[in-house]
């Protein structure tokens, strides 16, 4: 019988460090293999450095089927085999490591910098970059198509509208889109490496502010992490208002979305009520935390605002107007053959593609790969009162536009609910001292898709190692691919169609 | 058609009366921090508590910085719980040291551009926006001046694709080194005259990565900042509070 290889944990809980095994690299290969095989995907994968000195990689594999995590981690020297041939979705993540450590994966098909910082451990840079200067963002071989009538359109970063910076360079038949490559970074502010050492009193607003429309999932990963390490879960009636924030934030990026889509497609109609209902949505949340994005809503420990002084039904009040505007400028939007003419098999990215590169959340379940965090991994109120996960087939835009449409029902519906029978009782804890030389790790639907955490503390329960993992990470290949094929002038669509976080994805 | 139209009716017409009249915010809103001068004696607490470095003594009294004050629910600043927010969501300021807030001492808000800038500027204003290394929501929060409710074109203030048909910048996030290049490129970009808008504590001030080596401290180290605009992010009626300041076209106080 083979010895134990990895450790499983659920969703929000810890392990002793220790208790991993550490397996030799080509164990851990075969055994993160034989997971992929089995059905499982990589949740986080990442470096860092080891109790004992040098560097370990840790993979998360998270296995929907068992609602539980795989945790596998082995020693990295400076150079490793590349699983990236045999498993797609990792390349991002073994470039990430490549770029922050300074090591190299071996025979890794698109080795490039990810968001082009110097590397953390100065004088080992896997590009051999001059060490003591800052890279310059996009400084990177891109791919290129050569070949009659073939050119290059480079976008970015600075874009048209009032959106983040990133750059994609599309290689072009006339119309056509070959082949689009994206380059990031731009928004990089070292998030990682601030939170090292941490808990520290800037931690928390941070975590607010790694993907702003994305507050809440973010903060309430970071939270559940603590409090897993800690050993002390939030009270059940900070659960159920955590729940009514994230559900409030997906509601206002949703509905902002098909607007989004709406504008894009010239339907001016539903563009302009969801432009104005999104807003509706942020305001329900100032009201209960006097931040439109719900900064200060979610703490370690539980929440920061409490559902008094009859709140509870002035949100039901004013939800009840704000459902049947949102509903009727959908119900429109759909109805409407020249929207659907537009959206319907614009962008497609295959099952089979999605799964390949790991994709998550809505872009994943459009595709008819199911992925929710709700329903796969629950916990707190959604362990009771979430069954609704939204599938499509197609994963052109039309699936990623109806996902988000339908998913806005469950989500109003899943409000009132909570709303109708929230628990009484505490709204925070305090949070004890947190574990050391531990692993916990959490996983959040947010709107986009799931939101890992995962922290590993040190002798001195501090952070050796804060890794975050947003859905923009896992999702702008998706994006890459619906391109392929595609006429240029369907860019704008497509990308708004998956909506993906920049600063989510630079850390 | 005839759907588009009934649908119409049934939405309402939406577009907010701001400036004319004044906006209602939620209860729970945090505007303009109010400074209680009630110190313990020898007490300089709130100079090491904020992890932001928003707060400061100066003058033997507490000072709060809203340049780079993220307006937190959980201020730690004072353990005397001095500090309190209001609902006042004007902020705007011409000069990054007004946006010292002392007890007992109003905040100089933004006053009107001078006179031959505003009889450029006045009626059409035409900015491009830098998305410089923040979150996004500051980004977010000038998006929603576009939609009905705020609907920034009846001011004549737009939000331009290039650079070359703008009047200003208007820059969000705390420029990450990833961005300086652009955004100076930009700049250089626009033609002259022109303004710049710092909107947010991250541009302002590097926000919550402020002490991050990937980020910058303060948008006025790099470009003249002609208006600043606090708020984690701020709220869109601030900004548009503080455009229209800038035009002259709101009353001053």
């Amino acid at each position: 019988m083979r010895s134990k290889q990895s450790v499983r944990i659920a969703n929000g809980a810890k392990t002793p460090v220790a208790q991993i095994p550490r397996l030799d690299y080509d164990t851990f290969a075969d055994a993160v293999l034989a997971e992929f095989d089995s059905g499982s995907r990589v949740a986080a994968y990442f470096a860092a450095q080891a109790a004992e000195g040098g560097l370990e990689l840790y993979a998360v594999m998270a296995r929907e089927r068992n609602a539980n995590f795989a945790l596998f981690r082995t020693p990295l020297g400076e150079r490793f085999q590349s699983l990236t041939p045999n498993c797609p979705q990792l390349h991002l993540f073994e470039r990430e490591i490549a770029e922050q450590f300074g090591v190299t994966p071996e025979g890794h098909p698109w080795l490039k910098p990810v968001r082009f910082h110097a590397s953390w451990r100065t004088g080992h840079d896997a590009w051999g970059r001059e060490p003591g200067t800052h890279p310059r963002p996009g400084d990177m071989e891109f791919y290129q198509v050569e070949g009659d009538g073939i050119h290059e359109v480079a976008v970015g970063p600075v874009h048209a509208g009032v959106i983040e910076p990133g750059h994609f360079r599309f290689q072009c038949h006339g119309e056509q889109v070959l082949h689009l490559e994206i380059s990031l970074g731009y928004q990089h502010r070292g998030l990682e490496r601030l939170l090292a050492g941490g808990p520290h009193p800037a931690s928390n607003r941070q975590m607010e502010t790694i993907a702003g429309d994305t507050t809440v999932a973010h903060m309430t990963a970071y939270s559940k992490v603590l409090e897993g390490l800690a050993g002390q879960p939030a009270p059940p009636r900070a659960q159920a208002i955590r729940a009514l924030g994230l559900e409030l934030e997906r509601l206002a990026n949703h509905v902002g979305d098909i607007g989004a889509l709406s504008g894009d497609v010239g339907f001016l109609p539903t563009a302009a009520f969801c432009g104005r209902l999104r807003g509706d949505y942020l305001n329900l949340t100032a009201l209960l935390c006097g931040s439109r994005f719900g900064r200060g809503l979610v703490r370690p420990g539980g929440v920061g605002f409490d559902l008094d002084g009859g709140l509870d039904g002035q949100l039901l009040a004013t939800l009840d107007g704000v459902q049947r505007n949102t509903l009727g400028a959908c119900r429109l939007f759909f109805a409407t053959p020249s929207v659907l003419g537009r959206l319907e098999g614009v962008g497609r990215v295959s099952r089979s593609t999605a799964e390949d590169l790991g994709l998550v959340g809505l872009a994943a379940r459009a595709c008819g790969v199911p992925r929710d965090g709700r329903f796969f991994f629950p916990t707190g109120v959604y362990k009771e009162s979430f069954d609704e996960m939204i599938t499509d087939e197609l994963g052109d835009v039309f699936a990623r536009a109806r996902v988000r449409h339908r998913e806005i029902e469950v989500s109003l519906n899943l409000i009132q609910r909570l709303l109708n029978v929230l628990p009484t009782g505490e709204t925070a804890s305090k949070i004890g001292p947190l574990s050391p030389d531990s692993l916990a790790l959490s996983l959040v639907e947010g709107w986009r898709g799931e939101v890992a955490h995962v922290a590993i503390t040190g002798g001195d329960g501090h952070f050796r190692r804060y890794k975050i993992v947003d859905p923009s990470f896992h999702n702008w290949s998706g994006l890459a691919m619906a391109l392929r094929g595609t006429q240029i002038s369907d860019f704008p669509l497509c990308n708004k169609s998956f909506n993906l976080s920049y600063c989510g994805f630079d850390l | 058609m005839l759907r588009v139209i009934a649908e119409r009716l049934r939405q309402g017409y939406r577009t907010g009366q701001f400036p004319r009249v004044e906006p209602k915010l939620p209860a729970r809103f945090r505007g303009l921090p109010e400074l209680t001068p009630e110190c313990p004696p020898g007490c300089a607490e709130c100079a090491n508590r904020c992890p932001f470095g928003a707060c400061e003594l100066r003058e033997g009294a507490p000072a709060l910085d809203l340049g780079r004050c993220l307006f937190c629910a959980d201020c730690p600043a004072c353990p005397q719980g001095l500090i309190h927010f209001t609902p006042d969501y004007r902020l705007a300021a011409r000069k990054r040291e007004l946006l010292w807030r002392q007890p007992g001492k109003e905040l100089d808000l933004a006053w009107p551009l001078a006179p031959e800038l505003r009889r450029l500027f006045g009626r059409s204003l035409k900015l491009r926006q830098v998305s410089a290394g923040g979150c996004n929501a500051c980004e977010a929060d000038c998006n929603v001046l576009g939609t009905l409710v705020f609907d920034l074109g009846r001011f004549g203030i737009q939000f331009v694709a290039s650079p070359r048909h703008a009047d200003g910048l208007l820059v969000t996030g705390p420029v990450s080194a990833n961005m300086r290049q652009a955004l100076l490129a930009t700049y250089e970009a626009t033609p002259a005259p022109k303004l710049v808008i710092a909107v947010g504590a991250c541009a302002i001030g590097g926000g919550p990565f402020r002490g991050s080596p990937e980020v910058t401290s303060g948008l006025d180290s790099l470009l003249p900042v002609d208006l600043f605009l606090p708020g984690c992010p701020p709220h869109p009626y601030t900004i548009l509070d503080g455009l229209l300041r800038l035009l002259g076209r709101r009353k001053t106080g």
